[in-house]
């Protein structure tokens, strides 16, 4: 876990120590088959802006702020994709089928509380981060997750 | 609550080297195995800016902090990108190279006198040896040899920059940041040196 907050890393080490996390965001919130995507157009994102991170900023939180936002893009540019009928399904079917069901359950809830559950149990962003990188209230952060956590309850529950 | 994905560490790892190999960042940085030990070759869009001996400057992290700081802190290591400077060292050690055809960034060498002692050590041929006045002359000041020594010592890209043919008038070795041992091994490789005495052209 990198959550070091005063200086700037030289970029490899800040990639070796977030890369995990990163990733593991990515696959939650793009799903399997976008998560290489969404990943590289994260760094490529943070090595552009590096240099203009102001030191003592949570360079944690700020990667996995810029992939959320990467990962929204992903699923508005697939929105935007006709669906086509007779491909095989998009989810591989591995042994960690089930928790990519959850994923894909995760992502389909209301952008808020999908963004919020994400970043929250995800990312483990505390309500605070969650809230800066949602544009929005720590209040809202929190009842969005909330709101989230129920709705998925009574959908696995049904 | 709810359990993030589990953790693929190997999938993380993997993209992230080929963020690596395709990024372009400011600095690109690689270790090699030499004959004279390990180093950290470093360079920019401009050229090669920096061979570091891993022992002679802390660790290879102490060494890449460094040139965070002094170049740009978008730095990544890109193997990849110093076959061209991994073959020609190859070749120089193997004895079958007397110069090096690399472009230099010379970023590092601070100093408008620096940089003279440096381009007029830069200018001694292979097998050949001169001494810190001589080069003090060379970079306009015959006076300097003090502030000599520390440009050479501060060489950010020894062996290509020969300051290793560089010794004390009277004959003696003098110093060598990168040890001793290393400044004999190479004016021994480049027959300038046999059993410790110098060969006189």
């Amino acid at each position: 876990m990198y959550s070091v907050t005063s200086d700037r890393p030289p970029f490899q080490r800040f990639l070796d120590r977030t890369r995990d996390d990163v990733w593991r965001f990515c696959v939650a919130a793009a799903g399997a088959n976008n998560a290489e995507d969404c990943f590289q157009e994260t760094y490529m994102a943070a090595l552009r802006a590096y240099p203009k991170v102001r030191s003592g900023s949570n360079l944690h939180a700020w990667v996995l702020t810029i992939a959320h936002n990467k990962a929204m893009d992903i699923h508005r540019a697939s929105a935007r994709r006709p669906q086509t009928s007779g491909e095989l399904p998009d989810i591989p079917v591995t042994d960690g089928h089930r928790d990519e069901d959850l994923w894909a359950q995760v992502r389909a809830l209301p952008q808020k509380q999908s963004a919020a559950i994400l970043l929250r149990y995800v990312a483990d962003l505390p309500h605070k981060e969650v809230a800066a990188a949602l544009g929005c209230s720590e209040e809202a952060a929190r009842r969005s997750a909330f709101e989230g956590l129920q709705k998925l309850r009574t959908e696995v529950t049904r | 609550m709810i359990d993030p994905p589990a953790h693929d560490v190997d999938a993380a790892r993997a993209a992230a080297l080929r963020f690596a190999t395709l990024a372009q960042p400011d600095v690109a940085y690689t270790i090699a195995e030499l004959p004279i030990g390990r180093v950290v070759l470093a360079r920019t869009a401009q050229g090669l800016v920096r061979i570091a001996y891993a022992d002679l400057n802390g660790t290879v992290d102490a060494i890449v902090e460094q040139l965070a700081d002094r170049l740009s802190p978008r730095i990544l290591e890109q193997p990849a990108r110093f076959d061209d400077v991994r073959t020609e060292l190859e070749e120089y050690f193997a004895g079958k190279r007397q110069q090096f055809s690399i472009t230099l960034d010379w970023s590092l060498i601070r100093g408008r006198f620096g940089a003279a002692v440096l381009r007029a050590t830069a200018a001694i041929p292979y097998g050949s040896v001169s001494t810190y006045g001589v080069v003090a002359a060379e970079a306009g000041n015959i006076a300097a040899s003090r502030a000599t020594g520390n440009a050479l010592g501060n060489n950010p890209i020894p062996i290509v920059i020969p300051c290793h043919r560089v010794l004390r008038s009277g004959g003696g070795l003098g110093g060598y940041t990168g040890g001793l041992e290393r400044k004999q091994a190479l004016l021994e490789l480049e027959g300038a040196l046999s059993g410790g005495q110098l060969s006189l052209a």
